[in-house]
C-alpha cells in the first residue's frame, strides 16, 4: 500500500507545485518509488517544472475516462530512478476529475507505488479537495504572510472534515507545516511572520522551512526540482524536509539572519 | 532597518507582530464555526426573531456559542439589549 501524501495550501502561488516536485523528488533519491500527480486540472505545470513536458502524450483524465491506459500515461523520470509523473489534463472541463476515477487510479498505483504525491490546485473548493480527499499525509505549504496563514488553517478544517478518513471516521490525515519562502531578514526586522509565530497560530508540527531563493526560478527556468541543486539552500532545505518526513531528525536551517556588520545594518544595509 | 526606521520602531509594534494579532483573533473565530454544528446558525436567527418582537437588537448584539466540555454541552446565549434611555 502506498502513502497517499497531498501538497495542499488554500492560497495560490505558495510553491505547492515546486514542493511536490522537490519532495517527490528526494523520495525517489532516497529509493522510494515514487509518482507525483499534477491535480491541476487545466492548468498543467508540474511537467515544465520536472522537465519533462514534452514527453506528455496521455493524461491523468485520459486514465480516468479510459482513453489511455495508466502505463501509457506515467512519464518516467529521466534524471531520477525510481520516480514518475501522472500529468494534468488541459481540459477546460473542471469536473473531469471524479472521485470514482481518482479512487481507481489510486488503488492501481497503490500496487506499484510507496509514495504518491499529490500536487494540488489552488482554493479551497472541488478541485482542491479532490486532492486531499484520499490522503493519509498532507504537507501545508503556508507562506509567512496573513493571507497564506489563514488559507492554510481553512485547509486544515478541510483535511479534518471533508477527506476520507475524516469521513469514514479513520486515523486523521498526519499533517505537517511546509514553510516557504522564508526571508530571515525580514523576519529580523520585523517585516515578517516568523516560523514561530506561523507554528504557534496553525498549531501543527513543522516539516521544514524553505528560503526564499533565486535557486527556484532558476530551476523552474532548467525545468530540474530545486532539491537537485545540492549547492543552494532551498535545496538541502528540501531535503531536510523529506529526511524528517522520513522519520529522521534534521536541526532546522537557514532560518537565521545573514550575519551582517553593525554598520551595514545600521544605515539600512 | 535604517537609522530613522530604527527610532520609529520604537513606538509602533512591528507589522509582523501586527498581523500576528490579527491572524490569532480571526482563525480562533473561523475555528469555533467551523465546529459548531449546522443548525446553529438557523437556530441563531430564529432566536433572534423572537427577541426582535419584543426589544429592537441588532445581529451583532447577539451572541451564541455552544461549548464542548468533557461530559456535556453548553448552549451560551449572549444579547446585549440596547441603552435604556428614558
Ligand atoms: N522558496 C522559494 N523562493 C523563491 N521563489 C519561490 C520559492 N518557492 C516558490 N517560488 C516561486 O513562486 C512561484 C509559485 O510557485 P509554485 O508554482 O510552486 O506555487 P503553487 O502553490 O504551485 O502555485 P499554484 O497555486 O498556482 O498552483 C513560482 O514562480 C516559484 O518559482
Ligand atoms: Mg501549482
Amino acid at each position: 500500500m502506498a502513502k497517499i501524501i497531498v501538497v495542499t495550501s488554500g492560497k495560490g502561488g505558495v510553491g505547492k507545485t515546486t514542493s511536490s516536485a522537490a519532495i517527490g523528488t528526494g523520495l525517489a533519491l532516497k529509493g522510494h518509488k515514487t509518482v507525483i500527480i499534477d491535480f491541476d486540472v487545466g492548468l498543467r505545470n508540474l511537467d515544465l517544472i520536472m522537465g519533462c513536458e514534452r514527453r506528455v502524450v496521455y493524461d491523468f483524465v485520459n486514465v480516468i475516462n479510459k482513453e489511455a491506459t495508466l502505463s501509457q500515461a506515467l512519464i518516467k523520470d529521466k534524471r531520477t530512478k525510481d520516480l514518475f509523473l501522472l500529468p494534468a489534463s488541459q481540459t477546460r472541463d473542471k469536473d473531469a476529475l471524479t472521485t470514482e476515477g481518482v479512487e481507481a487510479v489510486l488503488n492501481e498505483l497503490s500496487k506499484d507505488f510507496e509514495y504518491i504525491v499529490c500536487d494540488s490546485p489552488a482554493g479551497i473548493e472541488k478541485g482542491a479537495q479532490m486532492a486531499l480527499y484520499f490522503a493519509d499525509v498532507a504537507i501545508v505549504t503556508t507562506n509567512p504572510e496573513v493571507s497564506s496563514v489563514r488559507d492554510s488553517d481553512r485547509i486544515l478544517g478541510i483535511l479534518q472534515s471533508k477527506s476520507r478518513r475524516a469521513e469514514q471516521g479513520l486515523p486523521p490525515i498526519e499533517e505537517h507545516l511546509l514553510v516557504t519562502r522564508y526571508n530571515p531578514d525580514r523576519v529580523s526586522e520585523g517585516e515578517m511572520l516568523s516560523v514561530a509565530d506561523v507554528e504557534e497560530i496553525l498549531a501543527i508540527p513543522l516539516l521544514g522551512v524553505i528560503p526564499e531563493s533565486e535557486a527556484v526560478l532558476k530551476a523552474s527556468n532548467q525545468g530540474a526540482p530545486v532539491i537537485l541543486d545540492v549547492q543552494a539552500e532551498a535545496g538541502q532545505a528540501y531535503s531536510d524536509a523529506v529526511d524528517r518526513l522520513l522519520g529522521e531528525e534534521r536541526p532546522l536551517r537557514f532560518t537565521d539572519i545573514q550575519k551582517k556588520g553593525f554598520f551595514k545594518r545600521l544605515l539600512g544595509g | 532597518m535604517g537609522i530613522f526606521d530604527y527610532f520609529k520602531s520604537k513606538s509602533e509594534p512591528s507589522s509582523a507582530s501586527v498581523a500576528k494579532d490579527r491572524l490569532q483573533i480571526i482563525v480562533a473565530h473561523e475555528r469555533s464555526r467551523r465546529t459548531q454544528p449546522d443548525y446553529l446558525e438557523q437556530m441563531q436567527q430564529e432566536i433572534i426573531a423572537v427577541i426582535r418582537k419584543y426589544v429592537q437588537v441588532d445581529n451583532e448584539h447577539v451572541q451564541i456559542q455552544l461549548e464542548d466540555t468533557d461530559d456535556c454541552s453548553v448552549l451560551e446565549l449572549n444579547v446585549t439589549l440596547p441603552e435604556k434611555n428614558d
